[in-house]
């Protein structure tokens, strides 16, 4: 049975959510959510080179010959993650300084290689766009929702933009920062917690 | 064979739009990126280096090329005088290119300062050389006809412990800033004696 376009959607949000259903694209869950706003300005980049590479790779499925499909997707995907790069410099760049490295590696995201082979290179465009759009969305949530619980844990606060900001000690005046919590490990263990939570209550 | 033809001009096609694309965003951002990299990066050193000056120095830059780069050069005025510069030149550090801000007085020939721009130094290790005000205060008040080099290499500046391979960076960036500086005087004199006014 085909899906309706909310259907395609709403998949990426919980169905197949990259990092924790499909456990996809690790090295930037791991690697970029010290903080709940790193998190979400990596999602966020993602998720514009996820839209755009899926719209043009199902735009180009026609003329994209087979034997080098993949040699097309990486041309376009790297020239989103180019346009990123140079726009995150020219208006986010405090960001772009904290993210570093992890925004040129989007172009090796196998969530970006796998939605234009697996979803744009044999569906409609309107289809890829709400399947890029979904999963992108998805994936900010899960960055978000990961930097959110480390940020909060090892800096008993959570401050995004400035201006937006929760301190944990309001609440218990008693608590001391879990450092562990932002340094490498303590990716893993709460990455593997989150996805113990999550399938519990998966199915 | 049919096949073939198609392969390449798809992909020749493909490349060519990608890179027309690419090199219009490049354009079109560049002006923005160097004000945000103006802002965030360079500022701060710049502003560290030439503190008391009695005009703004990133208002107050002019550019002259190098060989095949665009140098730019930011001007202090101190005393009433415009007597100082400091531009950015890059030493291979540990992890990548380091940056460095040297701040020249033109009258004395002597370093006023320099500080660390950008990096990629291992956090707490090399990172120190942008982090600790104690190791980039070793270049202040030297003339610029010495060769800067680490104590380790028979030099004057004494190295962050455990991060030699940094502190030679930043020495080398220096170093080639004094260089530049002297290939450099004449036309940077003329410059400066504009902003002056």
């Amino acid at each position: 049975m085909p899906k309706t376009l909310v259907q395609e959607f709403t998949k990426g949000l919980w169905e197949e959510l990259p990092p924790f259903r499909l456990v996809l694209g690790l090295c930037p869950v791991l690697g970029v959510t010290t903080s709940m706003e790193n998190g979400l300005g990596m999602g966020i980049a993602t998720t514009f080179v996820l839209f755009g590479s899926n719209i043009l790779v199902s735009m180009l499925r026609s003329i994209i010959p087979q034997k080098v499909r993949i040699a097309c997707f990486i041309i376009i995907i790297a020239s989103f993650v180019t346009i990123v790069e140079l726009l995150m410099q020219a208006y986010t760049y405090p960001l772009y300084l904290k993210l570093g490295v992890f925004i040129p590696l989007i172009v090796v995201n196998c969530i970006v290689l796998g939605r234009a082979e697996a979803f744009a290179y044999k569906n409609k465009v309107l289809y890829s766009m709400a399947d890029g759009l979904g999963i992108g969305i998805g994936y900010t949530l899960a960055l978000g929702a990961l930097g959110a619980i480390r940020e909060l844990l090892g800096n008993g606060s959570v401050t995004v933009w400035g201006d937006l900001s929760y301190n944990l000690s309001s609440a218990f005046p008693s608590f001391q920062p879990f450092s562990f919590m932002v340094q490498a490990p303590g990716a893993f263990i709460c990455l593997g917690l989150m996805l113990c939570f999550i399938n519990a209550i998966g199915d | 064979m049919n096949d073939m033809v198609k392969m390449v001009v798809v992909l020749t096609v493909l490349s060519s739009v990608a890179g027309g694309v690419l090199a219009a965003v490049n354009k079109g951002t560049a002006s923005q990126i160097e004000a945000q990299q103006l802002t965030f990066v360079k500022g701060p050193a710049i502003k560290a280096i030439l503190a008391g000056s009695s005009i703004d120095p990133i208002e107050n830059r002019f550019k002259i090329i190098d060989g095949d780069v665009e140098k730019s050069f930011f001007v202090g005025k101190f005393d009433g005088q415009a007597n100082t510069i400091a531009f950015e030149e890059f030493g291979k550090g540990f992890g990548g290119d380091i940056g460095v801000m040297v701040g020249i007085n033109i009258d004395s020939d002597k370093l006023v300062g320099a500080a660390v721009t950008v990096h990629t130094e291992t956090p707490g290790m090399g990172a120190r050389a942008k982090d600790d005000p104690g190791f980039v205060s070793q270049f202040i008040d030297l003339p610029v006809t010495d060769a800067v080099s680490v104590t380790k290499d028979g030099g004057q500046i004494n190295a962050i412990s455990g991060a030699t391979i940094t502190s030679r960076a930043v020495c080398d960036a220096v170093g080639k800033a004094l260089n530049s500086y002297k290939k450099m005087k004449s036309q940077l004199h003329e410059e400066i004696q504009k902003v002056g006014k």
